[in-house]
C-alpha cells in the first residue's frame, strides 16, 4: 500500500492540473444571473434625440451585446452577429467607451446586426452591469430578467453550446 | 545646444506630471481612502494586481466611480457593496466567510490538522519502536569490550 502513496499523490495533483488547463480566469462568475438587468437610459447612436432603456425591450428575449470600435474582438464576432440578426434574433448594442466617437461610421460601413445601438461613452453603464472587457453579451428574457452572461467573442460553437439552449427554453416559456 | 535640448525636455515634462497629480491634489483624504480599500480589491482586467496598483482603463474607471460615491459621503462597506453588487465576491482578494468559501478558509486549517496527525502519529510510532529495542546484555559486554581496545 504504502508505495502506492506517492503515485496517487502525483494522480490527484495531475487531475487538478488537468482541470484547471480548461478553466477560464477572465470567465468571472456574474452575480446578475437571476436578477432584473440594471436601468438606464442612454443616447441611440445614429439617431440624435432618441434614447433607449432596457424597458423597450420588455417582453422578448433579447442580447446586449457590449462592444466598441476599438475592440478587435468584437470585430471578428460582428459578422456572426449579422447572421444571428437576420435569423430574427433581437440584438441591442451597447457601445463602450468610443472616445474616438467611430461607432456610427463603422455601424455605417460594415452594416449594423442591431435593433439599436446605445451610446455609453464614459462607461459607468457598462460598469453598472459588471464589464470588465469587451465584448460581452447578456441574455435577458421577457421579463427583463438577466439570465446568462458571456465574456468573449461569440461564434458558432458557442452559440450552438451556451446560447441555443437557454433561448429555446426561454422562448417556450412565454 | 545642450541647454536648448533640456529646456526642451522640461517643456515636455511638466505638462505631463501637471496631468497625473490633478486626481490627487483634489482631495487628499478621498484619496488615501481610495489607495486603502483599493488594496483589498482586485483589478478585473490585470486580475492579479490591486485595484490601488493598477493602470488598467476599467480600474482606473472604478477609481473615479468611487470617488464620487465618497465624495457624495458613502462609506467604506457601501463602495464595497457598489463594487461586489456589480462584480460579484470576485472583487475582493478576501472573500467573505460563507457557505461556498469555507473550503477556501477552512482549508488551512484543515490541512494542517491532517500535517499534525501524521506528524503525532509518526512520532508515537517511533516511540514504540525505540521501547521495543532492549539490548540484552551480552551484546553490551561485548560493545565496551571493544570500546576499551
Amino acid at each position: 500500500m504504502k508505495r502506492w502513496i506517492p503515485l496517487i499523490l502525483f494522480a490527484v495533483l495531475a487531475g487538478f492540473l488537468y482541470v484547471g488547463l480548461y478553466l477560464n480566469p477572465r470567465e468571472v462568475p456574474s452575480p446578475f444571473i437571476g436578477k432584473p438587468a440594471p436601468k438606464f437610459v442612454l443616447p441611440v447612436i445614429g439617431q440624435p434625440g432618441t434614447t433607449f432603456s432596457p424597458e423597450q425591450a420588455k417582453g422578448k428575449v433579447w442580447l446586449l451585446n457590449i462592444w466598441a470600435p476599438w475592440c478587435v474582438s468584437c470585430r471578428a464576432e460582428h459578422p456572426f452577429l449579422m447572421q444571428l440578426a437576420q435569423s430574427g434574433i433581437s440584438i441591442y448594442g451597447l457601445n463602450w467607451k468610443d472616445k474616438d466617437r467611430e461607432a456610427e461610421a463603422l455601424l455605417n460601413q460594415k452594416g449594423s446586426p442591431y435593433i439599436v445601438t446605445v451610446d455609453d461613452l464614459d462607461g459607468r453603464v457598462g460598469i453598472d452591469f459588471g464589464v470588465t472587457g469587451t465584448p460581452e453579451t447578456f441574455v435577458i428574457d421577457q421579463a427583463g430578467i438577466i439570465r446568462m452572461k458571456h465574456i468573449g467573442p461569440i461564434d458558432e460553437a458557442v452559440w450552438k453550446k451556451k446560447f441555443e439552449p437557454l433561448l429555446d427554453k426561454l422562448e417556450k416559456t412565454t | 545646444m545642450k541647454l536648448a535640448v533640456l529646456l526642451f525636455a522640461f517643456a515636455f515634462a511638466a505638462p505631463t506630471l501637471a496631468g497625473e497629480a490633478a486626481p490627487n491634489a483634489d482631495n487628499p483624504e478621498v484619496e488615501a481612502r481610495i489607495n486603502k480599500l483599493g488594496e483589498d480589491l482586485r483589478c478585473l482586467v490585470c486580475q492579479n494586481e490591486s485595484l490601488a496598483g493598477s493602470r488598467a482603463d476599467l480600474a482606473e474607471d472604478l477609481r473615479r466611480e468611487m470617488r464620487k460615491q465618497m465624495k457624495a459621503g458613502k462609506n467604506d462597506a457601501e463602495v464595497i457593496e457598489y463594487l461586489t453588487d456589480r462584480y460579484g465576491d470576485f472583487v475582493l482578494y478576501r472573500p467573505p466567510f460563507k457557505p461556498v468559501t469555507y473550503l477556501l478558509w477552512l482549508g488551512p486549517v484543515i490541512f494542517l490538522a491532517i500535517g499534525g496527525t501524521i506528524w503525532y502519529v509518526t512520532l508515537k510510532r517511533r516511540h514504540k519502536m525505540q521501547d521495543q529495542i532492549q539490548p540484552d546484555s551480552e551484546a553490551l559486554k561485548k560493545a565496551a569490550a571493544l570500546l576499551e581496545q
